[in-house]
């Protein structure tokens, strides 16, 4: 894979092993199906605790499988309806909860404790400010400063927490390929 | 220091296979609409592609199209693509290596051909260096040459000072309070496979945090994103417990699947978080929107969270809602801080060499760019600096 990123002519068998990381990763998810159903049928076997949530989950599950095999997944089918009517606001809604916990952690770091925090606080404020049509009105540099911000300081943050982890990356890729760490094939390092 | 052999046949890629083409030709007829036109064999690819590029006469009346041509004898002429009356270029894909293509564009008017452009031809062939990420080879050479030295140096053993990561240092108070409350310890590994080196690198901890928990009696939960992640943790956490002389205390259901979906993970995850109220939460992996809606409710069921992961966007939110947070590389140093094998710690300290490597290149590019402005020679080094530090 490293060669490939390197050697145009070597293309081909990088993405020959992404297809085959693809067809293992394919079989796999039978394997995620099995340990689903095993945990929730020992759960309601054995009345676990709160046994009471795994019918649904099974029940779920299966309804799922059962009308994508029997009806197809087309639009307008069983399958679509369920995924489109109920998965996906499900799936939204959880995302929508992220404005309140935004909400609350914010809260949270915003409080100036220290002039650390209190720096903090007036920039996400300058910022806040420089990002609605408000901010202008007040001062017509707010948009500016709030832009320079974004893009020298927090820019420049970002960029080193990005080299840092670059770092990172090829220092644990480089122990993995020659061997010297181990322990995420299961075994001893 | 065998090792590092593996870098000589890269260099020599570099060095000795760096230019290559199948060649150009570019005419010019000034009696057809179409100018000149230019075929070249593509640049950094494992062949099969020409890139043409034509100019029309700017003055000249607009025919309705144009048709490109291909040839591979210069007499049968199959048509390509239609394109609009104006200056352009493409790439010709999927063709033969080591065959000649002749083209040429034809103008179309009223559904009569004009005067074809002049001929163009190229042969395809496979590139056997990208040159537009050679200056990357060179940089990955001299960071993999300096990592593993400084692990030849900890295998020699060499006092290596690693600075205290505090996240790091409480991954056993987490798992001691956890025991002392009889509560469970949580594990996420994040929501990407282990196709992802983040990923990877959490297995990495999480078979250190499986001993800790094994040593303790505590119970250890890991929900995962992923079939293939839950099928490594499992066997991950199994070997910890085995090692620590507990595999007794290991349950394989405590390791499981929940699903693929992003928020469906993330409300399984919440779901067991309000149920089972863990002492420790751990979070290490990749995170995108979740991270907040985890750490969060993590928070609210009074657990002490330890954070880690490389995605800046994700880093925030971790550090307000967590009581540690690794920040980006801290998370690929975890495993070796917390193994302390000299070994494994001069991968670290090689690593840190890297970046002040990258320090100086960041600042001497920034003084010449600056210096460029009134000096000529500035700005070539500054230049010089960008071209090997970009990658196409």
């Amino acid at each position: 894979m490293i060669l490939q990123f390197f050697v145009p002519a070597t293309q081909s068998m990088g993405e020959s092993l992404q297809e085959w990381y693809m067809i293992v990763a394919s079989f796999a998810i039978f394997l995620g199906s099995v340990n689903l159903l095993y945990v929730h049928t020992h759960r309601i076997r054995f009345k676990g605790r709160n046994w009471k949530y795994s019918p649904v989950t099974i029940i779920g599950f299966a309804a799922m499988i059962i009308t994508g095999l029997v009806f197809g997944i087309e639009q307008g089918k069983p399958f679509d309806y369920m995924f489109t009517q109920m998965m996906v606001p499900m799936g939204a809604t959880m995302f929508s909860l992220l404005a309140f916990f935004v909400a609350s952690a914010a809260f949270r770091a915003f409080r100036a404790s220290n002039w650390r925090a209190t720096l903090l606080l007036i920039s996400a404020f300058v910022v806040m400010l420089g990002r609605v049509p408000i901010g202008a009105m007040i001062w017509g540099r707010i948009p500016l400063i709030s832009e320079w911000i974004m893009q020298v300081p927090n820019l420049a943050g970002q960029r080193a927490v990005m080299i840092g982890a670059a770092m990172g990356m090829v220092a644990t890729s480089l122990r993995m390929i020659f061997g010297i760490e181990r322990s995420y094939l299961g075994g001893a390092d | 220091m065998r090792k590092m052999l593996f870098v000589l046949p890269l260099l020599v890629f570099a060095g000795v296979l760096f230019a290559q083409s199948g060649g150009v030709t570019s005419e010019e007829n000034s009696g057809s609409f179409v100018q000149s036109l230019t075929a070249e064999d593509a640049r950094n690819d494992a062949g099969g592609g020409i890139d043409l590029t034509w100019t029309v006469a700017a003055d000249a009346a607009l025919p309705d199209s144009m048709v490109l041509e291909r040839s591979c004898d210069g007499e049968d002429w199959a048509p390509v693509c239609t394109l609009a009356p104006i200056d352009g270029r493409k790439t010709d894909g999927e063709l033969e290596n080591g065959l000649e293509y002749s083209y040429r564009i034809v103008p179309w008017s009223g559904g009569t051909a004009g005067e074809p452009s002049v001929l163009a031809a190229a042969v395809p062939i496979k590139q056997w260096i990208n040159s537009g990420r050679v200056g990357m080879l060179i940089i990955l050479t001299i960071i993999s040459l300096v990592i593993f030295y400084y692990i030849e140096q900890g295998k020699r053993g060499k006092d290596l000072y690693i600075r205290r990561i505090a996240g790091l240092t409480a991954v056993e108070d987490a798992v001691g309070r956890a025991t002392e409350m009889g509560r469970p310890v949580l594990y996420i590994p994040g929501i990407m496979d282990m196709d992802d080196i983040q990923t990877i690198a959490s297995m990495v901890i999480l078979g250190r945090v499986a001993m800790k928990t094994a040593e303790y009696g505590s119970p250890l939960l890991v929900p995962t994103c992923r079939s293939v992640v839950m099928s490594v943790a499992q066997e991950i956490v199994k070997e910890s417990y085995l090692q620590v002389g507990r595999p007794d205390a290991y349950q394989r259901e405590s390791i499981n699947y929940i699903t693929d979906d992003q928020f469906g993970y993330a409300a399984g995850v919440d779901g067991i978080m309000v149920r089972q109220k863990p002492a420790a939460i751990f979070m290490l992996g990749t995170f995108y929107a979740e991270s907040l809606i985890l750490a969060e409710t993590g928070r609210s069921v009074g657990a002490i969270q330890i954070a880690g992961t490389a995605m800046p966007s994700q880093i925030p939110f971790f550090i307000a809602a967590c009581d540690y947070t690794l920040i980006g590389e801290e998370l690929f140093a975890a495993s070796a801080y917390l193994s302390k094998e000299p070994k494994l710690l001069g991968s670290l300290r090689g690593q840190d060499a890297a970046k002040l490597f990258f320090m100086v290149v960041i600042v001497i590019g920034v003084l010449t760019a600056t210096l460029g402005e009134a000096w000529a020679p500035a700005a070539k080094v500054a230049e010089f600096l960008k071209t090997i530090t970009s990658v196409e």
